[in-house]
């Protein structure tokens, strides 16, 4: 085994753990989102061992640092009594949600094929030079939608988050 | 060389855990946080499946990792009004529980 595919068996073990932990774990809000929070930087390192350079900084800064911050924020906040999370739904609720879990799981096991050895990649893949020239000639009409839409989701979580509209 | 079936089961088992979190938890946070991780899993086989096609030397086949910024895009819009939403629900209601807003629920 080499020394990429001990790296990667590691983030992927971390990824599921911490995963596991966030849907877990009812008592403790914060807890969950620090949990996202190893989540998502083991899955940055998945990325840089997979060549993709760009979008594993990408990640840690944009989930690592700005979305799971949001979410303390707003724990943190909100303030929450322990009961606001206390008991959870159900028995049979959570035991029809697991089992659905698993039967989804199971289904894309199944029907997933064994894919060849990757190939070697081109020089320059997944550095931020050919990613800019490819969202810039060939996908300038997805970033331009995408201000359109972060325009958009500005706007509207003011509106929502806002005491009183007069 | 990481065998890319098991970026692949990875991305399965994440995006299982993530619909379980969905399903089983009433916290609305929570589950605005177990959609975060499905998306996460989705970028995942993305950049997975763009490693197996990267596309010729001087021709760079990257759609798979464009995709992925894109998502991400979606993900920040998506929590902050998910996140603002809420916020307008814990003021009105005095709970985050989702079963307090079950109202267009049949």
């Amino acid at each position: 085994m080499t020394a990429q595919q001990v790296l990667f068996y590691l983030f992927g073990a971390f990824a599921i753990v911490s995963a596991l932990g966030m849907v877990l774990n009812v008592r403790n809000t914060v807890a969950a989102a620090l949990s996202l929070v190893v989540t998502m930087i083991a899955l940055a390192g998945i990325y840089v061992l997979l060549e993709a350079h760009l979008v594993a900084a990408i990640q840690v800064m944009v989930y690592g640092g700005a979305i799971v911050v949001l979410f303390l924020f707003v724990v943190m906040l909100l303030n929450l009594r322990s009961d606001a999370f206390a008991p959870g739904r159900g028995r049979l609720q959570k035991l029809a949600g697991a089992l659905l879990g698993i039967a989804l799981l199971a289904q894309i096991v199944r029907s997933s094929v064994a894919l060849p050895e990757a190939p070697p990649v081109p020089p320059g893949f997944g550095g931020y030079r050919q990613l800019g020239i490819a969202l810039y000639t060939d996908y300038v009409l997805l970033v331009e939608i995408a201000s359109l839409l972060l325009t958009a989701a500005i706007v509207g979580a003011l509106i929502l988050a806002k005491r009183k509209i007069d | 060389m990481i065998p890319l079936d098991h970026v692949i089961l990875l991305s399965a088992i994440l995006f299982g855990i993530g619909v379980v979190g969905v399903v089983t938890r009433r916290n609305l946070i929570v589950v605005l946080m177990s959609i975060e991780l499905m998306l996460n899993a989705v970028n995942l086989a993305f950049v997975g499946f763009n490693r197996l096609w990267p596309g010729q030397p001087g021709q760079n086949a990257l759609d798979g990792q464009v995709f992925v910024l894109m998502v991400i895009t979606v993900a920040a819009a998506e929590v902050a009004v998910g996140l603002g939403i809420v916020i307008s629900m814990f003021r009105n209601r005095d709970s985050v529980d989702i079963e307090e807003v079950s109202l267009l629920k049949w």
